[in-house]
């Protein structure tokens, strides 16, 4: 059970994306979402898609993980192409069927949203497959340190995500202890009306939570005992980098979207 | 003697205004390089007094003096430099993302210097037969892995007194004698003061000395061989005493004449030898 319990769904490797600074990967992907609303034509289109796969296919991430990141979002994505065909009425009519009418400007549209979400959702899913939750942390910290002066409590904020990321497992383990502890005293989640099942649920979540605030007290404790003070004066552990690699992906995502701008006001 | 580290001057502590006193009019002292056991029955004040010598806590009345400082808000930022504390529960005191972020917490703490923490990090991680584990999560690791890494993670801040509030408590025995056997280890190389405080019964007899609470009174103060010498006294205070005690005041009842008092099994081991070869 301990593997699905990792939160996001990192796939451990070596390769460039994997090695690429999480800052870089960030905000590559932040910038991505802003330009992939800009293409209009299928050129554009298409330089963005071939960006998106080589980082994929760089990425060495087999494609059943990226499949399955994409899952919860193929209904969306199908949905929405689903929508523009029957909905736009534009261009000519291509098929007609019953009493429904399509025409192509539909499909192009359908085409093109279905394209737009499938691109945003792979490229933001390959940062969760390529970057550990603690790297994602690190980037963010770092990249919120100019709120600090505005009085943005950014270590802290860093330091729950780091916490509650090293809890999750643990608590999913309880709860798993839990519930079996629950199910022996007759307690049963899986038949039954809903109502009766959420609760069920009740005697499951009183004690999670107990020892949650139990532990909670208790770390705060053993972390005061080891001399926890707040960020001033803290050094850290891990180091973020900017290198060599890091500086040729931006500049070649630079070009990339110089490349788009000029192939959309040339259309 | 070997200089003294800890005293508490008559210190008297609860938690409330208008609560019990949980510890009344305690005095006692440690010294450099000395392991002591503090035993007692649930709620006699021992994890009290461990959180007083951390200045987790401090007392209404007395004072606590560590390494010539007095423990008091000021001062508990250097207090907690020479004091590192291991809890009972190891899930609860893993604050880092890996074994080697845990170590490294209480080092950040201090603002030390990268280069420094991957040394100390390698060195407290092999002292504690850790270091193949140094990138693993906590939730990959046992029990008494992850209370190894605790007591790495307070050996990096190379604390000049090391108190472990039963912290085996949560291991089988076999985990409990592993940590117990690298602990003294480190105590005897690196000079360090021990105190633990436990319901073991083998942790006691390995100490130097053992400090008895009852009712937040210290009991009685001896090493180890003087306090189950008072079996009786000991029961009614609600404390065991270790099984080999209690054969060897057997055998005695029985009219086997042993010589000394044996606390483990090589000891009674030897007595019964030796009185073989006797007769
Ligand atoms: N946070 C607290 N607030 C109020 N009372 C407390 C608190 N912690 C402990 N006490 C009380 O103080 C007394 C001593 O507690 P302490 O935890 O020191 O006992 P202990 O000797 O460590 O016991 P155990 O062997 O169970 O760990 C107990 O009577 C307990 O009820
Ligand atoms: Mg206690």
């Amino acid at each position: 059970m301990n593997n699905s319990l990792i939160i996001g769904q990192y796939v451990p490797g070596n390769s460039l994306v994997h090695r690429l600074d999480p800052r870089t990967k960030i905000t590559i992907i932040f910038f991505f979402v802003f330009i992939v609303f800009f293409a209009n034509n299928i050129a554009s289109y298409s330089l963005l898609t071939v960006f998106a796969l080589t980082c994929m296919f760089t990425s060495k991430v087999p494609i059943r993980f990226i499949i399955k990141g994409l899952t919860p979002v193929w209904f969306l994505i199908i949905f929405t192409f689903i929508l523009h065909l029957f909905v736009t009425r534009e261009g000519t009519v291509i098929l007609e069927f019953w009493i429904f009418e399509f025409y192509s400007g539909g499909l192009i549209q359908g085409i093109a949203i279905a394209l737009r979400f499938f691109l945003l959702i792979l490229v933001t899913s390959l940062l969760t497959l390529t970057t550990t939750p603690i790297e994602i942390t690190d980037a963010i910290e770092d990249m919120l340190h100019p709120l600090k002066r505005f009085k943005f409590p950014v270590h802290e904020l860093a330091l729950m995500m780091s916490i509650s990321l090293r809890f999750i497992p643990t608590l999913m383990q309880e709860t798993d202890k839990i519930s079996r502890a629950q199910a022996s005293r007759g307690v049963d989640f899986k038949t039954g009306p809903i109502k009766e099942r959420i609760k069920a649920v009740v005697p499951l979540l009183v004690p999670l939570f107990v020892s949650a605030f139990k532990r909670a007290e208790e770390l705060a404790m053993a972390m005061e005992a080891r001399g926890y003070q707040g960020g001033e004066g803290r050094s850290k552990l891990r180091e973020l980098k900017i290198e060599k690699r890091d500086i040729f992906i931006f500049i070649l995502f630079a070009i990339v979207v110089a490349a788009l701008l000029l192939i959309r006001s040339y259309s | 003697m070997s200089k003294k580290l800890v005293e508490f001057r008559n210190v008297s502590f609860r938690y409330d205004e208008d609560g019990p006193w949980v510890l009344k009019n305690c005095s006692f002292e440690i010294y450099e390089n000395e392991w002591v056991a503090i035993i007692g029955h649930n709620g006699s004040g021992k994890s009290t007094i461990a959180k007083l010598l951390n200045g987790l806590l401090f007392p209404q009345e007395g004072e606590i003096v560590i390494g010539g400082q007095q423990v008091n808000e000021e001062s508990i930022w250097s207090i907690r430099k020479e004091v590192g504390m291991v809890f009972q529960n190891p899930d609860n005191q893993f604050v880092g993302a890996t074994v080697q972020d845990d170590v490294a917490f209480g080092m950040e703490n201090r603002g030390v210097q990268r280069d420094e923490m991957q040394k100390r990090i390698t060195e407290t991680l092999s002292a504690v037969r850790m270091q193949d584990y140094r990138l693993t999560e906590p939730h990959r690791l046992s029990g008494g892995q992850k209370q190894r890494v605790a007591i790495a993670s307070v050996l990096a801040i190379s604390p000049k007194v090391l108190i472990l509030d039963e912290a085996t408590a949560m291991l089988d025995p076999s985990g409990r004698k592993e940590i117990m056997d690298t602990v003294g280890e480190i105590q005897e190389s690196s000079g360090l003061s021990l105190i633990t405080i436990t319901h073991d019964l083998q942790e006691v007899v390995q100490a130097d000395r053992v400090i008895v609470m009852n009712n937040g009174n210290k009991w009685r103060e001896a090493s180890p061989r003087e306090i189950f010498l008072e079996k009786d006294a000991l029961r009614t205070i609600g404390l065991d005493v270790p099984f080999v005690a209690i054969l060897a005041e057997e055998l005695k009842h029985a009219g086997v004449s042993l010589k000394s008092t044996p606390l483990n099994q090589e000891e009674l081991l030897e007595d019964l030898w030796i009185l073989h070869s006797r007769t």
